[in-house]
């Protein structure tokens, strides 16, 4: 059975990581729904976070794949209850739509969105939330025809977990086992 | 040759290359030059008296030959290629080393760093396309970048489950100056090569092997990369458990040994297929349920418990769920297993490999080593080679049919002694391959065994032979068939032999063009002293055997097929 996973992983900063992380998806033809990056509570490790819906089997398998590339610290997966989330979305729409005004602002209210900006031409409107309210208000705000969309992606945040600094540690213990197998040296 | 003090001094970027191999004592190395790696042609000019570079004919050849290389010497092997076509050219040898787990420090030259992403003359993004088939990679584009980024490739392609790494560097870094130092990698925080071993999982297998009626144990290239041939004999004859071996897995365990019951997989030998879905305990140790051991994987073993022995974490549940993973290097794990294992009598049980060993002879091995055809069969010219050799030689196949019968029909006495193209089953591989394991050890006899179609590939590399005066033996078993292949068309393709007929050259002639010596074989007379005649020859030799054009591979799991159904004719 497929489910929804988000994939949260820690590397170093690294030019190509991510390149070589997303393979490991592109190989098995499994699309990633979202993906975004940025810099971790700790300072020069970075975070992915990367959205698939795909079977328990294989995002175990996906996990492992990409915990074993050099430069990443950790890679975890995560159902969603495991996870508090959230998404930017920005729509623009028509500024027509400023002339059915108490239609507009209801729905703006409605979906706990916001204005961003206003111009002759377009209204941008800004909501963040989940992926459920996000495509609501899409719907909502189709009848003014939205002339663009952008989401961000998923962020999140797993609910009980070790600190990444208490990862830390045990993978930078971990990784001084040594055993020569090569004669090299 | 220049003579300095190397530390503290001002060196290029091309010096410090050198000099940091020769930190990490590399002796060896394979290549071809070019415009983008010339300031480290030109640094090698100066240290020629310390490190031996191997030109080849091909940079293909050159990872092949780094792969063999590795493969006997257990040392890392070391490839040197200039930008654009010399770094694609060894792309399939790296898809092949990361297949195979072999370690390869490949460095490739690259334009200067102002022109990256331009399309300059010979650029190619060789860093992305190495990505999926490389342990790990890097580009330097600064001097001072060069001996870390070294070090670091050593202990990456060496350290944990081994594999090939790529680092390109800049011509702007080979030409620059930096203060050459050297300090080995020892560690990186954010890799494990080797998980701690966990004590309770190994008390759960050990258990779980005590109580088992027949358990049956699977040992692939891991046992020989861990060097732990000793604590897997030790363990198979304290409890008396069988032992096969993956195709990468031949020469670990010593064939005269009543446990050794054989060769797993597509072509491997009868018992170990069936009883793989007759055990109850299935223990693989340090191998990765390859589809070509696995057959239809919903067909097998499903009546056992599996106890999976492995460095890597992926390969755990990749395939085969196991129901006890044992993470860890496989000489380690083995040598906390040992004294919890309990001796116990598994006669019956070894009985039942003895009773398909018989049905395997009666119906296969007698009719192939002892033909009564009136052409020479493959499975009759790898018996005499390995009765010649007295199963001492280093052997390196190609791919094929012929590399088949010689995983079947010789027998190593000695680890490391085969070397074959498992994973990716790459053509061409043979002869570089058998070239590095002959620089590698020049006292072996080193015995490549090759398929008229796959010598083709690299035949080039008969120059490498010629130039480097390298001392390796060929044996072409020419059945003018892309064999394998018309094997296929034959059995599943209703006998319709599209484009799989060869027309080959007199490559007795050829091999005369490089000034090897040869003999070609046709009449079973004349087999047994020809190939003594070559594997005595003092230096390279190639023995073309004419053999039977149609003759096919058995015992065989066909595709779609579990490793039950497998057919002796
Ligand atoms: C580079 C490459 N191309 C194609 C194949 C597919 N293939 C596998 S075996 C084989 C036939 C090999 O023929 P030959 O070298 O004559 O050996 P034989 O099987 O006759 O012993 C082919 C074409 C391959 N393995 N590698």
């Amino acid at each position: 059975m497929k489910t929804t996973y988000t994939i949260s992983i820690f590397t170093e900063d690294s030019i190509g990581l991510l390149n070589r992380i997303t393979i490991i998806f592109t190989r098995r033809h499994i699309n990633i729904e979202s993906i975004t990056a940025s810099e971790s509570e700790v300072k020069g490790i970075y975070r992915y976070t990367i959205v698939v819906t795909v079977t328990k089997i294989l995002v175990e398998n996906l996990v492992k794949q990409i915990d074993k590339q050099i430069e990443v610290l950790k890679a975890f997966y995560h159902v969603n209850s495991e996870i508090v989330s959230r998404e930017i979305a920005l729509y623009k729409v028509s500024s027509n739509a400023l002339r059915e005004n108490d239609l507009f602002i209801k729905i703006i209210n409605d979906n706990h969105a916001k204005i961003l900006s206003v111009s002759n031409d377009y209204v941008v409107i800004e909501k963040t939330g989940d992926e459920v309210g996000i495509s609501q208000l899409f719907k909502d705000l189709e009848k003014f025809g939205v002339l663009e969309f952008a989401r961000s992606g998923k962020v999140a945040i797993t609910k009980p977990m070790k600190t990444l600094t208490t990862y830390l540690k045990e993978i930078e213990s971990n990784s001084k086992i040594t055993i020569k197998n090569y004669n090299s040296n | 040759m220049k003579k300095h003090n190397k530390y503290n001094s001002e060196v290029t970027g091309a010096e410090a290359l050198i000099l940091a191999l020769l930190d990490e004592n590399v002796t060896d190395i394979f290549g071809y030059p070019g415009g983008a790696i010339m300031p480290v042609y030109d640094a090698l000019y100066d240290y020629m008296d310390k490190l031996n570079h191997y030109l080849v004919r091909h940079e293909q050849g050159a990872t092949h030959a780094a792969q063999g290389y590795s493969r006997v010497s257990k040392k890392p092997g070391v490839v040197l290629a200039t930008s654009g076509p010399g770094a694609t050219n060894l792309i399939t040898g790296i898809a092949d080393a990361q297949i195979d787990s072999t370690p390869l420090v490949c460095i490739t030259g690259q334009v200067a760093s102002h022109l990256l992403g331009t399309d300059a003359f010979q650029e190619t993004d060789v860093l992305g396309i190495s990505m999926p088939i490389t342990k790990w990679n890097i580009q330097v584009t600064k001097a001072e970048d060069i001996a870390p980024a070294i070090a670091k490739a050593f202990y990456i392609a060496t350290s944990g489950r081994p594999g090939p790494v790529l680092v390109d560097i800049t011509k702007d870094a080979q030409f620059g100056k930096t203060n050459y130092q050297y300090k080995k990698c020892e560690s990186i925080r954010s890799y494990v090569p080797y998980p701690k071993v966990n004590i309770e999982d190994i008390t759960m297998a050990a258990n779980l092997i005590n109580e088992a009626e027949r358990p049956f144990i699977l040992c692939g290239h891991g046992v020989l990369l861990s060097g732990a041939e000793k604590q897997l004999l030790e363990l198979a004859e304290k409890a008396n458990i069988p032992v096969a071996s993956t195709l990468l897995g031949l020469s670990t365990f010593p064939p005269e040994n009543p446990l050794y019951v054989g060769y797993l997989g597509m072509h491997g030998n009868y018992g170990p297929n069936l009883l793989t879905n007759e055990c109850d305990v299935l223990i693989a140790i340090g191998m990765r349920f390859d589809d070509r051991v696995t057959g239809n994987v919903s067909k097998y073993a499903k009546q056992a418990k599996v106890v999976h022995f492995e460095i890597d974490p992926s390969e755990v549940n990749k395939i085969i769920q196991a129901d006890i993973a044992v993470l860890g290097d496989a000489k380690e794990s083995l040598e906390l297993l040992l004294p919890k294992i309990k001796s116990k009598n598994r006669k019956e049980w070894l009985k039942r490999f003895e009773e398909c060993n018989v049905i395997e002879d009666e119906k296969v091995i007698r009719q192939a080593i002892n033909p009564d055809s009136e052409k020479l069969r493959m499975a009759e010219v790898i018996d005499k080679f390995h009765k010649i050799s007295e199963g001492d030689a280093i052997v390196v196949t190609d791919v094929g049919q012929h590399q088949m019968i010689t995983s079947r029909y010789y027998k190593f006495n000695q680890p490391n002694h085969f070397v074959t193209s498992g994973g990716l089953g790459t053509m061409g591989f043979g002869l570089p391959a058998a070239i590095g394991a002959k620089v590698a050890l020049p006292n072996k006899e080193v015995v490549t065994v090759l398929g008229d179609g796959g010598f083709q590939m690299t035949i080039q590399e008969l120059g490498t032979i010629m130039q480097s005066n390298i001392a390796v033996k060929i044996i072409v078993l020419n059945n003018n068939f892309l064999g394998m292949v018309r094997q296929w068309q034959q059995l599943f393709f209703d006998r319709r032999y599209s484009f799989t007929e060869m027309k080959n050259p007199d490559f007795i002639a050829v091999a005369a063009g490089y000034g090897i010596k040869g003999k070609k074989v046709t009449k079973r007379d004349d087999l047994y002293q020809a190939i003594k005649e070559m594997y005595e020859a003092k230096e390279a030799y190639l023995l073309e055997v004419v053999v039977e054009n149609e003759e096919n591979v058995f015992p065989m799991v066909t595709t779609g097929a579990g490793v039950s159904e497998i057919i002796l004719e």
